[in-house]
């Protein structure tokens, strides 16, 4: 009796070797496992996305309480990637201090909230900023009367500043590797600021672009106003993950990819299930129609698919979020490589 | 006629009121032709309103998430039903002659019924993840629930406070004093940003869990020293005549001292709530959305740049209002159960 139990076992352990063997081998061909951040997304059966408490065009309620923005459509297109449905988000608030205690504690998979990456958050915090998806600077509003195309030239101006952040920094930084003479007025709120400015007791504001332009169109008269194309500081916002699961930061950085590359080749929330008869190859990669990409990431080939059709491509986005009927930004920086713009998508081949 | 004595008695006071009047007179009209004359009520976005007047359509489209925050608004009926359930014992403990009853109720019962209610899960009723919960439902939710906690661990600390072994004294001393010690706002920080590095990778807390302890231990210990004033304010004498009856100590400390003590500090308790209601807003600092934080975040909606005014206006004015009715209610209690004579 001992014998023939020992003998089955021995039997089941080599067939189940080489079950192994074999499904490592099939595995080996259509792609490797998605990684642990994946597994545990599909486990939970939602993404847990960090974001803003609220910033104008990136994240915010409308009155029904639904998020909308840049960075809520990016939750929202990961989530159509990863899980098949876009709604499938919980989406957390983070606040300045505490967005990136929270992404190393793994209470969020990803954190996307205009947040800059900098050498020393890079270094010493264990994230990578795996894609930007949105370069802003810190740029100036001012009066269109006081005749001024040029930062440099804003000698003698006065601007007015929230205190607090890095803002007062770059603008001293500036004006003195420039020589001008820049006075600053300094102010605990945007509101404040905004009041100052239209009583004219400063000539021009400075933030990031994306809020100047918020802050514009709230002016009595907008028109009287223009921001300055110039930036005096770089912020590349874009998608925090911890370091430590590679395939799931490859997945982060080839879905930015593909939404940018959904605008480059004309793949639109709406025409995008009618791609897959496209001649254009990389448009049939894109769509999941030709070859395997998908699933070397470990997902299923319509995954690029399925988030540019939750949420549309990243010129859609821009379009929705700071476009003319929104924020009223021109998209500078913000465009596509072959538009003057910086963002140079990586060829899907 | 002492009306007018009183702001026209004398050349001083008359001037005085002259004075007022005419500052009045220039700061009011104004303030109501933009709050009432020129005001826009109703509209999709900002487009709608006007420059010169105040912009309520922006309250008015944004009120349910003002006083729900995102909880689902098939499910707000429950919190109306915990509302209802929350201020009828409260009457009851307040104003019936069974107050004991209304008491027991409001400490055993509603906290039950009221967490079934908002969180939901049991009979029927679908869970809403606190994360959800947010606008002046999370404040009256953080403030009765911290109020609760705090009475009784303010009791036990008052009383541990006045022992006489030294461990009990110790430790309820150095409890009362390091969360006195400590900003609330650290507390809230520590509790957001120290916690999810101490606990194990995957284990999370529910913000509002951690802001609910953070904020019953903060309050606790003012509470345990407005007590401890209530206990030292009654003459010894009481205590030794319990004594002399044959009361046992515990007998002398909670049927004689405690009473007469919780009666004497009412107005100290009811300063406390009114704070620790203000203080709810600080929850917005670290991420969860009471009214405070909704407001603030309201006005980064495209649709509705630049009406800070407006929004803090609204909001200044329900906390005025829920502030007044608390302050309100202390005094009833006052009249009803205090030692204070009678004006």
């Amino acid at each position: 009796m001992k014998h023939m139990f020992a003998r089955a076992g021995q039997f089941a352990a080599a067939a189940f070797g080489a079950a192994l063997l074999l499904s490592t081998a099939a595995q080996a061909q259509i792609g490797p496992a998605p990684g642990p951040t994946v597994d545990a997304i599909k486990k939970r059966g939602a993404l847990n996305c960090g974001i803003d408490t609220g910033v104008p065009g990136f994240a915010a309620q409308d009155n029904s309480g639904t998020w909308k923005g840049l960075d809520i459509d990016y939750c929202r297109a990961i989530a159509a990637a990863v899980l098949g449905d876009a709604s499938k988000v919980k989406f957390v608030p983070t606040t300045a201090a505490a967005r990136f205690t929270v992404l190393q504690a793994g209470e969020i998979d990803v954190l996307i909230r205009d947040s800059t990456l900098t050498f020393s958050r890079s270094a010493q915090l264990g994230l990578d900023e795996v894609a930007v998806n949105f370069y802003a600077g810190q740029g100036f509003l001012v009066r269109k009367s006081i005749g001024v195309t040029k930062a440099a030239d804003l000698q003698g101006a006065t601007i007015c500043v929230i205190t607090g952040a890095t803002l007062e920094l770059n603008i001293a930084d500036f004006a003195r590797s420039t020589g001008a003479k820049i006075g600053t007025l300094l102010f605990e709120k945007p509101d404040e600021a905004v009041a100052a400015m239209e009583a004219g007791r400063c000539d021009g504001y400075t933030d990031d672009t994306g809020s100047l332009a918020g802050m514009r169109s709230t002016l009595k008269k907008p028109d009287d106003w223009f921001v300055m194309p110039e930036l005096i500081s770089k912020e590349p916002l874009g998608l925090h993950a911890r370091s430590g699961d590679p395939r799931w930061q490859k997945i982060l950085f080839w879905l930015d990819t593909a939404l940018k590359s959904g605008e480059e080749f004309g793949v639109t929330k709406a025409n995008a299930d009618s791609m897959k008869t496209n001649k254009d190859p990389f448009i049939l990669r894109l769509v999941g129609a030709e070859g395997d990409f998908g699933k070397l990431l470990g997902l299923d080939n319509e995954w690029a698919l399925r988030a540019i059709k939750a949420v549309g491509n990243y010129g859609e986005l821009y379009e929705t979020h700071f476009g003319p009927n929104a924020l009223n930004l021109p998209r500078g920086l913000n465009n596509l490589y072959n538009k003057g713009g910086l963002h140079y998508t990586l060829p899907l081949r | 006629m002492g009306l007018l004595r009183a702001l026209f008695g004398t050349k001083l006071n008359a001037l005085i009121t002259v004075l007022m009047l005419a500052g009045f007179a220039l700061v009011l009209p104004p303030l109501f032709g933009w709050a009432f004359g020129s005001a826009v009520w109703h509209g999709p976005n900002r487009k709608a309103c006007v420059d010169a007047g105040a912009c309520w359509a922006f309250i008015n489209a944004r009120m349910p998430l003002f006083f729900f925050g995102n909880y689902p608004a098939e499910e707000r009926w429950r919190v109306g039903c915990a509302l209802l359930v929350l201020v009828v014992p409260l009457l009851g403990a307040m104003a019936s002659r069974r107050a004991g009853l209304w008491l027991a109720i409001l400490g055993i019962g509603v906290p039950v019924i009221d967490a079934i209610l908002l969180y939901g899960g049991v009979f029927g009723l679908p869970v809403v993840a606190t994360a959800r919960w947010g606008g002046l439902m999370l404040n009256t939710t953080l403030c009765f629930v911290a109020l609760g906690g705090s009475i009784p661990l303010g009791i036990v600390l008052a009383f541990g406070r006045r022992s006489p072994y030294p461990v009990v004294r110790l430790v309820s001393t150095a409890m009362i004093e390091f969360w006195r010690g400590v900003p609330l706002l650290t507390v809230l920080f520590m509790g957001l940003i120290l916690l999810p590095m101490v606990l194990p990778d995957g284990v999370t807390v529910d913000n509002l869990v951690r802001a609910l302890v953070v904020l019953t231990l903060f309050t606790g210990a003012y509470m345990a020293e407005t007590i401890r004033g209530g206990l030292q304010g009654i003459q010894p004498g009481q205590a030794e005549a319990a004594a002399a009856l044959g009361m046992h100590p515990m007998q002398v400390q909670l049927l004689v001292l405690l009473p007469q003590a919780l009666r004497m500090s009412i107005p100290g308790i009811v300063n406390i709530a009114v704070d620790l209601f203000k203080d709810t807003t600080l929850v917005s600092i670290v991420g969860l959305f009471d009214l405070m934080g909704v407001v603030n975040q309201s006005l980064k909606d495209t649709d509705w740049l630049g009406l800070a005014t407006e929004g803090y206006t609204f909001a200044a004015t329900v906390f005025f209002v829920a502030c007044l009715l608390m302050s309100l209610g202390g005094s009833f209690l006052e009249r009803r159960f205090g030692t204070t004579p009678h004006r």
